[in-house]
């Protein structure tokens, strides 16, 4: 069996989550090439054949000329599998390599089935289904940290890859994070906000909760969509990453991006009507009560 | 100017789900059903886009599936869109995200709208593809992730969220493919007036078969919860009790009460 990973680059450098290709292909058993589109900056300690087109020519974001990248390294190597991560990147290009390539594609696996089947998340994280594609290649993207980062080591073989076409997304520039508010990364307990409080006038009984830990306020991405706080307390992959010594998680049912940025804390306590909410998963405690009743309870008891 | 707006009917994800007789989806006994959260940015920013060009605009919302959908048209309707489309399939969960991409496809191809917009994904398969594969399908420009939208002149410019907090300023041109992630804006919520206007909007039926020409590529063949690898204490039960409980736990494991 051979996978095509493809690796993913900003500003010039390989992002770290693409080392998860290589813990997928280890799992799978499987032999691998890779495809960059970046910088000789960018090749990964790996001993493989690295197929790598020029960044300055194709650009970090191009998907029209990047699927026919993919494209043409499918025709040299013949691969089972073209493997993406489930990013921004990879949910954006592996549909258009699919459907240029007319190959099944299986989103977000989080598992190897047996019988060539794939395990994915579905419900927003409660459930799970099992797919088959059907013919190959299959092009798949794989959920973050689901499969471990691994670093193969060596040095690779660059092969230059080209391809011609037009692209129609002209890509004006990055932005980079908003950094206001408090630094959550340097705290050492956090009380995150979730959907649940109920209304942006309950996130004070919250915050006192906050208070009396010592701790800080965070918030879950559905929160800070609706304002009811800034952009600077979202914790998740597109907020801030914490591993704070305590995580109170306050009615906040778990989507993947939160999980991945909170999962690392030293110990987590969800708060939380629906006992089958994902962030039951990566929590200590379970605490099944009505978030607006409970975190009063527990302030009012902590602060005698 | 044609806006095409393709949504979803989902169940309330705060549901308890189990399998349907088939095995491979969810049973739809007992279940709530709501527009897809994604989707109802890309109706607000169709309906933005309307405003913005005084009207001119004219907005089709598009959903697949059992006629329990037409709920989720009206509430589009009802949000701003002006006619609706009903694909009639009463077996659209078993249909992969390609078959789904290419119904939408078929059925846009000889429409000639000059923009389409989607949610990024569904919350129930969330397999994030038919936005994009419905653009390849017709050659249609396409972003995804859009957290920000502007338009003028047939130019489109977005932000796309990026992971870390970061985000990329991209400019296509129309026709194009637009797929919204949350926070694009805020969703209006339909007034009582506006809900009585829609219920006289027309809604088209269109029989599946006569835009289903593609055969399935991904076959599903279970559906179960995650195995437990939650090792969570469970604390259920009086209010006081939990709470003696988990202060318990906090002095015993944490170096935070003291």
């Amino acid at each position: 069996m051979k996978l095509l990973l493809i690796g993913e680059c900003r500003e010039g450098k390989l992002l770290e989550y693409s080392y998860e290709l290589f813990g997928f292909a280890s799992q799978a058993g499987a032999e691998t090439a890779m495809l960059i589109v970046g910088g000789e900056g960018a090749l990964p300690g790996y001993g493989g054949t690295v197929y790598l087109a020029d960044a300055g020519k194709y650009g970090e974001y191009n998907p029209d000329l990047h699927k026919r990248l993919v494209q043409a390294v499918v025709e040299r190597e013949r691969p089972d599998y073209v493997v993406f991560m489930h990013t921004s990147y990879g949910w954006d290009l592996a549909p258009r390599v699919a459907a240029l390539l007319k190959v099944p594609q299986v989103s977000e696996v989080v598992a190897l089935a047996e019988g060539g089947g794939f395990e994915r998340p579905c419900l927003s994280q409660k459930m799970r289904q099992v797919v088959k594609p059907k013919g190959t290649p299959v092009v798949l993207t794989l959920q973050g940290g689901a499969f471990p980062a691994l670093v193969p080591g060596g040095t690779p073989q660059v092969q230059p890859i080209d391809a011609a076409g037009e692209g129609r997304l002209e890509f004006l520039g990055y932005e980079a994070a908003a950094r206001k508010g408090v630094d959550l990364t340097k705290a050492e307990v956090i009380v995150s906000v979730g959907r649940g409080v109920g209304k942006k006038e309950n996130i004070p009984v919250i915050a006192e909760l906050a208070r009396v830990l010592g701790g800080e306020v965070g918030a879950s991405r559905p929160v800070v969509d609706s304002g009811w706080m800034d952009a600077g307390s979202q914790v998740g992959v597109t907020g801030q990453t914490v591993s704070p010594k305590l995580y109170v998680a306050c009615g906040i049912s778990g989507a993947i991006q939160h999980l991945a940025g909170m999962k690392k804390s030293g110990f987590i306590v969800a708060i939380n009507k629906d006992k089958e909410a994902p962030i039951a998963g990566v929590a200590d405690v379970l605490v099944v009560a009505d978030v607006m009743q409970f975190v009063p309870a527990l302030t009012a008891k902590l602060a005698k | 100017m044609k806006i095409l707006v393709c949504i979803k009917q989902v169940p309330d994800m705060e549901s308890r789900f189990k399998p349907d007789a088939s095995g491979v989806w969810y049973a739809e006994t007992d279940l709530a059903f709501r527009v897809n959260e994604y989707d109802e940015y890309a109706i607000e920013q169709a309906v933005l886009l309307k405003e913005q060009l005084g009207g001119e605009p004219e907005v089709t919302v598009l959903s697949i599936g059992a006629d329990r959908v037409v709920e989720a048209i009206k509430k589009g309707l009802s949000m701003g869109g002006d006619r609706g489309v009903h694909v009639q399939d009463a077996a659209a969960h078993l249909k992969d995200s390609w078959q789904v991409a290419s119904i939408i496809a078929a059925y846009a191809a000889g429409e000639g709208f000059d923009l389409i917009l989607t949610g990024l994904q569904s919350q129930d398969r969330g397999s994030a593809q038919v936005g994009v594969t419905v653009a390849e399908l017709l050659d249609y420009a396409c972003a995804t992730t859009v957290v920000g939208f502007g338009y003028a002149d047939g130019t489109v410019t977005v932000k796309r969220e990026l992971e870390g907090g970061v985000k990329g300023t991209v400019r296509l041109k129309t026709p194009a493919v637009v797929t919204c992630q949350l926070g694009l804006n805020q969703p209006r919520y339909p007034t009582l007036p506006n809900i009585m206007k829609a219920k006289k909007k027309e809604v088209r039926v269109i029989p599946v078969a006569e835009l289903l020409h593609q055969d399935q590529r991904v076959a599903p063949c279970e559906f179960r919860a995650p195995a437990k690898k939650g090792s969570a204490v469970v604390l259920e039960g009086e209010l006081a009790d939990q709470v003696d409980r988990l202060i318990g736990i906090l002095k015993d494991k944490t170096a935070v009460l003291r």
